[in-house]
């Protein structure tokens, strides 16, 4: 992107008052914040808490219900902004890959780079390769989608979004789809671009990762960002009892709090932690303010 | 049945059939209702006759000697260019279908019911009398342009319907990949939903070729002249001509020589697609 004269102040993105439903549900209760240039920011929180929509809001996949988005200054919502223009400098991976079936993994990472950027196809074709190196896969150019593994398609479809240059990336929980030995490959490569300064907004459910790798770490609940901050501070010492809570559950799983018969149960059940609360009317701790379903 | 004596008395093995022995009994009677039905059949038949309407070598001879070969360029020649207009409508209709404005998706639903509700050969019999009420619409490459309007229109219907199936087969995080990386609606259309669409409705728009090869016949209620017959046509008009089944015969099997191929080929690309899934 053309440099602004502002840069280095100007937030590359910025939430205000962001709320969004689906019907009566309502998802995202008003939320503010700001990513700086070459920031790492991870969202973590309980499924059914926002997250997935949050950041799917800011490239507009999901049309924010109301409040305002500016990405470089212009404001997302606004009908008059080229969504597309917008778009073209924010990368997204997705927690399903998405990777283009009948593509091949090289024109995968060329497709929009030609009909986007109206790149030549050999300028297309090196900058493909440039990034299929950076993820470690310029040996499965040649592969279609299918011929590899989860892990290998999460790495393309990283280097299809690096490919038109983006000034941002946002993840969708990329790794929530992998075996779990697949997960550390593109964990690596996540961290690799992370040094390398770009500005990244990771939806994840890798505590590790998002201790590790994040400059600030959003936790979210029941559409509200509950605890925001330093990593070490949010995921080391969370001062929020649910923001506890939720990390005690998911760091050490086999926990039981004394007396809480309700999140015995829900541990026991992880994976399907808010259909347990549709049914149960539980909540003597707090969390899950809601938003069954959504993730 | 009877369950309250079971224990007591023993069952009547020599009056009642094993479950397999009476599955292997009623096998033998189905061959040997097969066995009968044939034999029958090559006693009854008049043979002879058969062999002289059906497949007189005289008739044979002349049926490939007066014009066989135009025939059949012209069966495929209707067919082929109606599959082609049913092609470009079935598909601007089947985007109509799924279009955000209401109006469009109301026109093509009306135009596909429509279509899809009348006979084709109603629809031919319109196409092929317009310059009657219309004296000064001229449809170029008469007759050709009449099928292959008549016939195309009534596919598109059927297509229109197959193809928006297969849009709808490609799954939303598709568009929402290529959207992400900066395509327009229409560029995310033309290079990610569509090629895949049309991988998924190959099969099914085989199979609706094979349906138009054979509603080309239809063509002979047309009154076209002798250079634009197509094989129903021919045939039947050399059949009259020798008093003669056989060129019908010939025609039939040349049908058959173009679609069972195809049929051949639908069954495996349809195989093929199971196995990659």
């Amino acid at each position: 992107m053309t440099s602004t004269p502002t840069r280095t102040e100007a937030p590359i993105v910025e939430v205000t008052d962001l709320h969004k439903s689906f019907g009566s549900n309502h998802v995202l209760q008003g939320l503010n914040t700001t990513i700086q240039q070459g920031e790492v920011v991870c969202v973590i929180g309980p499924s059914g808490s926002g997250k997935s929509t949050f950041l799917r809001c800011i490239n507009l996949l999901e049309e924010p219900t109301s409040g305002s988005i500016k990405v470089g200054g212009e404001e997302v919502t606004d009908p008059d902004c080229d969504i597309d223009a917008i778009r073209r400098n924010m990368g997204m991976v997705f927690q399903q890959f998405n990777l283009f079936p009948h593509l091949s993994v090289l024109e995968n990472c060329t497709v929009a780079q030609t009909t986007v950027l109206k790149r030549s196809k050999e300028e297309a074709r090196a900058k493909a390769r440039e990034n299929l190196e950076k993820v470690g896969l310029s040996e499965k150019a040649d592969a279609y989608p299918a011929q590899l593994s989860g892990g290998q398609q999460q790495r393309v479809a990283i280097a299809r979004a690096l490919s038109m240059d983006p000034q941002l990336m946002l993840f969708d929980e990329p790794t929530s789809a992998l075996d779990p030995e697949l997960v550390g490959d593109v964990l690596s490569v996540m961290r690799r671009l992370a040094s390398e300064g770009m500005t990244m907004f990771v939806v994840t459910h890798e505590m590790a990762f998002a201790r590790e790798v994040a400059d600030r770490v959003i936790f979210l609940d029941g559409g509200y960002i509950v605890e925001e901050g330093d990593p070490h501070q949010v995921i080391g010492a969370p001062r929020e009892e649910r923001t506890k809570t939720f990390l005690q559950r998911v760091l050490d799983p086999t926990h039981v709090d004394p007396g809480a018969e309700d999140a015995a149960y829900s541990k026991r059940h992880e994976g399907d932690a808010t259909s347990d609360n549709v049914v149960k009317p539980l909540d003597t701790h707090g969390h899950y303010g809601g938003g069954a379903g959504i993730g | 049945m009877s369950t309250t004596a079971t224990s007591e008395t023993p069952a009547p093995v020599k009056n009642k059939l094993s479950p397999r022995r009476r599955a292997q009994r009623i096998r033998w009677i189905q061959y040997a209702v097969l066995v009968l039905v044939v034999l029958a059949l090559i006693l009854t038949v008049d043979w002879k006759a058969v062999h002289t309407s059906f497949f007189n070598a005289e008739d044979i001879k002349l049926t490939f000697t007066s014009g066989l070969g135009t025939a059949v360029k012209n069966t495929l020649l209707y067919t082929v260019g109606a599959f082609v207009i049913g092609l470009i409508l079935g598909t601007i209709l089947a985007l109509m279908r799924l279009s955000s404005v209401g109006p469009y998706r109301w026109i093509a639903t009306a135009w596909i019911e429509f279509f899809r509700g009348l006979p084709a050969l109603l629809v031919l019999l319109v196409f092929g009398t317009l310059s009657i009420p219309f004296p000064g619409l001229v449809i170029p490459f008469d007759p050709y342009g009449t099928v292959w309007l008549g016939l195309g229109i009534v596919a598109s219907a059927y297509m229109a319907e197959t193809i928006r199936a297969g849009i709808q087969a490609v799954s939303k995080g598709q568009v929402e990949a290529a959207r992400s990386l900066g395509m327009t609606a229409g560029a995310a259309t033309r290079k990610v939903v569509l090629p895949q669409a049309l991988r998924v409705v190959i099969p099914p728009l085989t199979n609706e070729l094979i349906l138009l090869i054979k509603d080309s016949s239809l063509v002979f209620i047309l009154g076209i002249s002798a250079g634009g017959f197509e094989l129903t046509k021919y045939g039947r008009d050399l059949g009259n001509q020798t008093a003669s089944l056989t060129p019908l015969t010939v025609a039939g099997l040349c049908y058959l020589f173009i679609t069972l191929p195809l049929s051949l080929l639908v069954r495996r690309m349809e195989a093929r697609q199971k196995k990659e899934r």
